[in-house]
């Protein structure tokens, strides 16, 4: 009874060693850089990580197919290196000794790859899956781009400053006409009053009328 | 003649509200975007430290006097470049037409070039910089083809902005982007310069001053980067064999020239604004040191940063290195470092050399990396902006970086523009009752409907050959007819009476010598060396070609014969206006039957004009 188990469970053993295995059909190579990731937050890979990457990827397989046969023992790790490197492969429990199609696994993982990083705080580049290409996301762009929206400001203040500018110039000039005008009145008004280039209001003085040099000798000629 | 001469002249020509607006004018005019990307790369590859010694001898000889030269004719004649030039002599008068020309020209393309800067300015607002992601394809399975193969920074400069085409004969479509941006800066030019000197003298405080904040900051931050010292003594370590190489001293000599905006007639309509009893002298040495020592101050950042980006391409290239090596042979993380990563290199390749051998590492140099050099709107809108990707806070540091561009080479667009719209006003194109908002109005108006061409997709293309044929050769020959003209024909002796009656004190031998002969030899010298070196082959430009089989190498191609009439057109134009005008007058001296004579009787001169 003993020999027996123990004779399934070694040809078992050959059998996973022979399904999973560097290059072999069917199988992915993963890539995991922590420390790239998380520097000084950066946890060790060990066989409960491991633990937790074949429950994922059971999990991705289970939401993919939407049928709940992949088992946690479905999914065969090997060639663990310390790179953090290592070769999986999912086996399907109803047909014997068989591994799932790849492009199966591929089309589940891609699906679920969102979740599966979030699982292990990594990213597309830090939890590398060789052979399965991520889509990637498309830069977020706002309805109007900005640059013409900081453009709009900057030519608003710029015509804002030229109207400000042609204005005042304007009015500058045409003050500076209203005082050229009235200039010339104020010339035109002087010179009605102008006699032989003497202002007028001098000749109603006294002195303009009065020759002061006879005035002065009244008293030198006899009166008449 | 009028013993006062305190009494500031009557003639209803504008001035300048203090010294200091006139001088920071002629600072702003003369230090431009050369300044920033064209001196640090010289220094570069002329051997550092080494190339400041024919930089200097340049600046003594040429630089100083030339300049000392057109702010004394400016402040003496009180007339723009053509009215000064008629004045001196008719047969002189295409020297001013000359410079006219030239001043149009270069107006038209700088002001296209910093439409580029105000683009790249309206773009540093997003988060991330438009420049440093790829967009994705249509499919959106990987990035874009050629932003792939070349860098994000490269694909944003030439097909985000420039739309360019692979060859200058297509012109392509008109950029959208770019007109809007075209009329922007054409408008913030007329706003500047709206009333002439009354405008830009108020614009100036914030155009000339505000560049040395931001290249202050930038000195700051920039020694901060890791790297930044690997740049610097690459920078100024002197190689003195480069100085054997006489086109060390060819570019020292055009550098300077091309650095101070002399024969632009710019100079002469600032200085016309000034009162005659100035000190042009002292003034002429203030503004070439200040430009000089600004040149220098700029190189540090720059270096700073170039340094900063080498050394994290360096990094970058050996951590990819590093990381192809943990993945072939499964080591941890982390077990390789930079640090030890040559003697780790070594030790695999001893033990597995096949493997190391089939990854194909690329060898990772600083000094590489180092000798990239790039000058010119390469160095602005390529490594510049990969840098500032690299640095934290990017979007603040573009956004200074741009407006501080834009600031320098707005600061000698008025020069330009002074140097169009001063000889305009005075040979009175409209008539004295319209006013000067209308003058330049146009002037805008038709230089932004002419420079719409260079927003074609070939516009780039057709902006290298303005800049190198009109802004090049036809400013040393009206220079050296500058000199020629003043010290021959007005006569060095009336000439250095007027300057000593406008400084106060007897003209230095120094600037004897140096107008009477050491000027107009090396301004010869220089020019025939430029023309032979231009002539040594054919001329031709670098087109970035999507499709070329060393693509992301640009394609050395030649321009097509109808393109280099236009070169020889553009260079050639404002040197013919020289004997054009000369050979006019003479005609018409010669129909008034008149003895043709060189002086006029009636050649007026600083104290003459103004008593």
């Amino acid at each position: 009874m003993l020999r027996a188990l123990l004779l399934i469970l070694s040809v078992v053993a050959i059998a996973h060693a022979e399904l999973c295995k560097p290059d072999a059909q069917n199988a992915f190579k993963v890539r995991i850089s922590i420390k790239t990731a998380l520097g000084d937050n950066a946890y060790a890979w060990d066989a409960n990580e491991e633990y937790l990457f074949k429950a994922m990827v059971a999990f991705a397989m289970r939401r993919y197919s939407s049928k709940s046969t992949t088992q946690i023992s479905n999914v065969l790790l090997c060639n663990v290196t310390d790179r953090v490197s290592f070769w999986f492969v999912v086996t399907d429990s109803s047909k014997n000794v068989t591994t799932v199609p790849g492009s199966e696994v591929e089309a589940a993982i891609r699906m679920n790859r969102h979740r599966i990083n979030n699982a292990f705080l990594l990213s597309d580049k830090t939890l590398q899956f060789l052979k399965i290409t991520s889509t990637l996301s498309p830069p977020v762009e706002p309805s109007t781009p900005v640059w013409l929206i900081v453009f709009g400001v900057v030519l608003c203040l710029i015509v804002a400053g030229i109207v400000f500018l042609i204005v005042s110039g304007i009015q500058k000039h045409r003050k500076k006409n209203k005082e050229s005008t009235e200039r010339e009145n104020l010339e035109e008004k002087v010179e009605v009053t102008l006699e032989n280039g003497i202002p007028c209001e001098a000749l109603d003085l006294k002195a303009g009328h009065i020759n002061g040099v006879f005035a002065a000798d009244d008293d030198r000629f006899t009166s008449l | 003649l009028s013993a006062t001469p305190e009494t500031p002249k009557e003639d209803g020509r504008p001035k300048w509200d203090n010294k200091f607006q006139y001088i920071l004018s002629c600072i702003g005019f003369a230090v431009g975007l050369g300044n920033v990307w064209r001196f640090p790369y010289l220094c570069q590859i002329h051997g550092g430290g080494a190339f400041l010694i024919p930089y200097f001898i340049a600046l003594l000889f040429e630089g100083i006097p030339l300049l000392h030269l057109e702010l004394a004719l400016g402040q003496c004649l009180r007339k723009g470049s053509i009215g000064a030039w008629n004045t001196i002599s008719p047969y002189l008068g295409g020297v001013g037409v000359g410079s006219w020309m030239v001043s149009v020209l270069v107006s038209l393309y700088y002001n296209t070039v910093l439409t580029w800067v105000m683009w790249y300015f309206i773009n540093s607002f997003q988060e991330p910089l438009p420049w440093s992601v790829c967009p994705l394809n249509e499919n959106r399975t990987g990035f874009n083809e050629e932003c792939y193969e070349s860098t994000a920074v490269n694909y944003f400069w030439y097909r985000k902005t420039l739309n360019i085409t692979p060859d200058i004969a297509e012109s392509g479509t008109f950029q959208w982007w770019l007109i809007l941006c075209l009329a922007a800066c054409w408008a913030i030019v007329y706003l500047c310069t709206i009333r002439g000197i009354e405008t830009t003298g108020k614009a100036i405080y914030v155009t000339a001053i505000f560049p040395y904040l931001v290249l202050t900051i930038f000195l700051i931050q920039g020694l901060a980067l890791p790297g930044a010292t690997e740049g610097l003594i690459y920078l100024f370590t002197p190689n003195l064999n480069t100085l054997k190489n006489p086109r060390v001293w060819l570019d020292a000599a055009t550098q300077i020239f091309f650095s101070l905006s002399l024969a632009f007639g710019g100079l002469i309509a600032f200085a016309s604004y000034n009162p005659t009893k100035n000190d042009c002298e002292k003034d002429a040495v203030t503004v070439a040191i200040v430009n000089s020592m600004t040149s220098l101050y700029a190189s540090i950042p720059v270096f700073s940063v170039l340094g900063f980006k080498a050394t994290t391409a360096y990094w970058d290239c050996l951590d990819r290195n590093i990381i192809n090596v943990i993945n072939e042979f499964d080591l941890p993380e982390e077990s390789i470092m930079r640090q030890n990563y040559t003697s780790w290199i070594s030790f695999l390749n001893s033990s597995y050399p096949e493997k190391i051998a089939g990854l194909k590492l690329k060898s990772c140099d600083l000094q590489e990396f180092l000798d990239q050099s790039v000058s010119g709107t390469g160095l602005a809108f390529i490594v510049f902006t990969q840098a500032i990707i690299l640095m934290p806070g990017s979007q603040a540091w573009a956004i200074l970086f741009f407006i501080m561009l834009f600031s320098l080479g707005l600061s000698s667009m008025f020069g330009n523009i002074e140097g169009v719209f001063t000889p305009l006003l005075e040979l009175q194109i409209i008539p004295k009752s319209a006013p000067k908002e209308l003058l330049s109005g146009i002037i805008c108006l038709i230089s932004f409907l002419i420079a719409l061409c260079f927003t074609l997709g070939s516009g780039s293309y057709w902006i290298d050959i303005f800049d190198r044929y009109a802004g090049s050769v036809p400013l040393l020959v009206i220079a050296f007819f500058e000199v020629i003209g003043v010290v021959y024909i007005y006569k060095i002796k009336r000439f250095s009476e007027d300057v000593e009656w406008m400084t106060g004190r007897k003209l230095n031998l120094f600037w004897q010598i140096t107008w009477r002969f050491i000027s107009p030899l090396l301004l010869l010298i220089v020019f025939m060396a430029f023309v032979t070196l231009q002539m040594q082959k054919p001329p031709s430009y670098t087109a970035w070609n999507p499709k070329y089989e060393s693509f992301p190498m640009k394609e050395e191609k030649v321009y097509p014969p109808w393109v280099q009439a236009i070169c020889v057109l553009l260079a050639a134009l404002p040197c013919v206006c020289v004997p054009l005008v000369a050979l006019f007058h003479l005609v018409k001296q010669k129909r008034r039957s008149k003895e043709p004579s060189l002086v006029p009787p009636e050649v007026s001169s600083c104290q003459g004009a103004n008593s």
